[in-house]
């Protein structure tokens, strides 16, 4: 006799069904009306007709086009420069906070000072301090190319970031898988290398993703020293021509790859969370 | 099963909320077309029997003087006072008010009534705010360290060099188009970011105003010079106040340059602010 659903069940079936197309059904409506809803209010607002001017005007955003592409290719260089360094040195920072023999204390320190720090002071005058105090110095074989200063600024910045993200994800590792680890005879050094550090780093992906979103859209702080980077290309452009279009150029430039890499993020997020918890 | 009924009731409530908040005000600004007269009490302005005047801040030297452009003094604030006067101003009816360039030209109530900022008078620029006739005739000059000064005293020995210019300035455009350098140049916000980069070497040379470049050759940076001023195209930059788009403000601007210009008084100012340009030799 083979197994067929009873009534009862294909009752709850329609009546689940029916519930899933009514909550689809509300969400579309109300999202509509919100939506054009708020398009009408700011198409009637009495100044619509210069903001269009001023920040939608299709010749203005075809002649600034070049020059902010070639002012991306900047940021989209430096990011990829500085993004395996931040990795590096954060992944260096936690670590060596995770330290305990009395002899590393001096490290300990310096890891918790340069943390403190660069978390708590704005990334611009990091940026600033780096593009035009180093090289004021004047000390020999250092560089004074803005590229290699703004990019190490930003290293500065957001290693300190990442530091605190990898810390986060060892922190959480129980306590059982060290007292295992010691119980098969590994060594402190070996255990975080075996036991903590991979499952660590696997727990920190999302977050160390968004750190990277955000790390590419500061990028643009360099333009706060004169590197003509996509932002700083829109500006200029908008302050000789009074017309504000490039900014949303150069604001589109980087959502092309702030809004892929958050997906992905977010994917990321949502397997890890099914692998864990079988939800 | 309960049905939510919380989330149905809140969004359009959420909306119309938002819809009767920010509902359509009057549409105030724009008055258009000339006022009756140039009289002060005919004029439009942002504040009854005051002429409200916007510069950026910091303000610099030799526009004005000791970043406070109440006082009269430096060439900006000189001619402001000159302009209000013509317009029937006493000084303590003329009001300043801080204004950064880059919102000075942006749509929206503005908060003066014009802006006086070495703003330089374009075309493109004119489509989007109104212009006074001009106030005064710029030249871009070239600063470097006096110790590079050799290498930059031609258009040709410039093409190799890493140049630099304040951000949307008609200086930037004398480099892209007088110019044309090998390397891209480097644009700063602020003229002191500029100087700085200069003496770190950064960048081999400056493009500035003439006046500019001349104050920060004498008096702000040690050791550098000018080496030469671009030629004056068809058009010579002109500097003009900045007004609101149909403010109607401009044709008594105007009016009132057009005066000073005829009873001598801005080359008068000119002379006593801004240094003899003379003596700097023409780029070829």
């Amino acid at each position: 006799m083979t197994w067929a659903p009873s009534e009862r069940e294909l009752e709850r079936q329609a009546v689940r069904r029916r519930l899933k197309l009514q909550q689809i059904v509300v969400a579309t409506v109300v999202t509509a009306v919100v939506a054009v809803g708020l398009g009408l209010l700011v198409v009637s607002s009495p100044g619509w007709d210069r903001v269009r001017d001023y920040f939608l005007s299709w010749s203005h955003a075809r002649d600034s086009f070049a020059a902010i592409a070639e002012g991306f290719w900047i940021n989209i260089r430096i990011f990829l420069v500085a993004e395996p360094c931040v990795l590096v040195l954060g992944a260096l920072v936690a670590i060596a906070r995770q330290t305990t023999s009395p002899w590393l204390a001096p490290l300990r320190l310096l890891a918790i000072g340069y943390t403190d720090l660069f978390r708590g002071v704005p990334s611009i005058m990091v940026v600033v301090i780096c593009g035009i105090g180093i090289p004021a110095l004047g000390l020999a074989g250092v560089t004074s190319s803005l590229f290699w200063l703004t990019t190490f600024a930003l290293v500065l910045c957001y290693g300190a970031y990442v530091a605190e993200v990898f810390r986060a994800g060892i922190l959480a590792i129980h306590p059982t898988q060290i007292a295992s680890a010691e119980a098969l005879a590994l060594t402190r050094a070996q255990t975080m290398r075996f036991v903590v550090l991979p499952q660590a780093v696997r727990r920190v992906v999302p977050p160390l993703m968004n750190d990277l979103v955000s790390l590419q859209k500061d990028t643009a702080l360099i333009s706060a020293v004169g590197v003509f980077e996509a932002l700083r290309a829109a500006q200029d452009y908008q302050g000789y021509n009074f017309n504000g279009t490039p900014l949303l150029v150069a604001a589109a430039y980087f959502l092309v790859v702030a809004v892929p890499l958050t997906r992905l993020t977010d994917w990321l997020m949502r397997r890890q969370i099914e692998k864990e918890q079988g939800r | 099963m309960r049905t939510r009924l919380t989330p149905l009731l809140v969004a359009p409530l959420a909306l119309a909320a938002v819809l009767t908040a920010c509902g359509s005000e009057g549409d105030t600004s724009a008055e258009g077309g000339a006022p009756a007269s140039c009289e002060a009490a005919d004029l439009p302005l942002k504040q009854d029997g005051k002429l409200t005047i916007g510069t950026d801040s910091p303000a610099y030297e030799p526009w004005f003087s000791g970043d406070d452009p109440s006082n009269g003094k430096g060439f900006e604030s000189a001619v402001a006072y000159a302009v209000a006067d013509q317009l029937g101003f006493a000084k303590d009816d003329v009001v300043w008010v801080k204004q950064a360039f880059n919102t000075s030209y942006t749509p929206g109530e503005k908060k003066f009534d014009f802006d006086i900022n070495q703003i330089s008078i374009t075309p493109e620029r004119a489509g989007v705010v109104d212009f006074s006739k001009g106030y005064y005739t710029a030249s871009q000059a070239v600063v470097t360290m006096e110790e590079d000064a050799a290498e930059a005293a031609s258009l040709a020995d410039l093409k190799g060099l890493q140049l630099g210019a304040q951000t949307a300035t008609t200086s930037l455009t004398a480099i892209r188009e007088d110019v044309q350098p090998t390397k891209d140049p480097l644009v700063f916000d602020t003229s002191d970011q500029a100087k700085q980069a200069l003496l770190n070497g950064q960048v081999d040379a400056l493009v500035f105003d003439l006046p500019t470049a001349f104050y920060i050759t004498a008096a702000e940076i040690e050791g550098s010079t000018i080496t030469g001023q671009f030629e004056g195209s068809e058009k010579p930059e002109e500097f003009g106040l900045l007004t609101e788009k149909d403010s109607g403000l401009a044709p008594c601007l105007d009016e009132a340059l057009t005066a000073l210009e005829e009873d001598g008084t801005l080359a008068a100012l000119e002379k006593e602010w801004l240094s003899d340009v003379v003596s700097v030799p023409v780029l070829k």
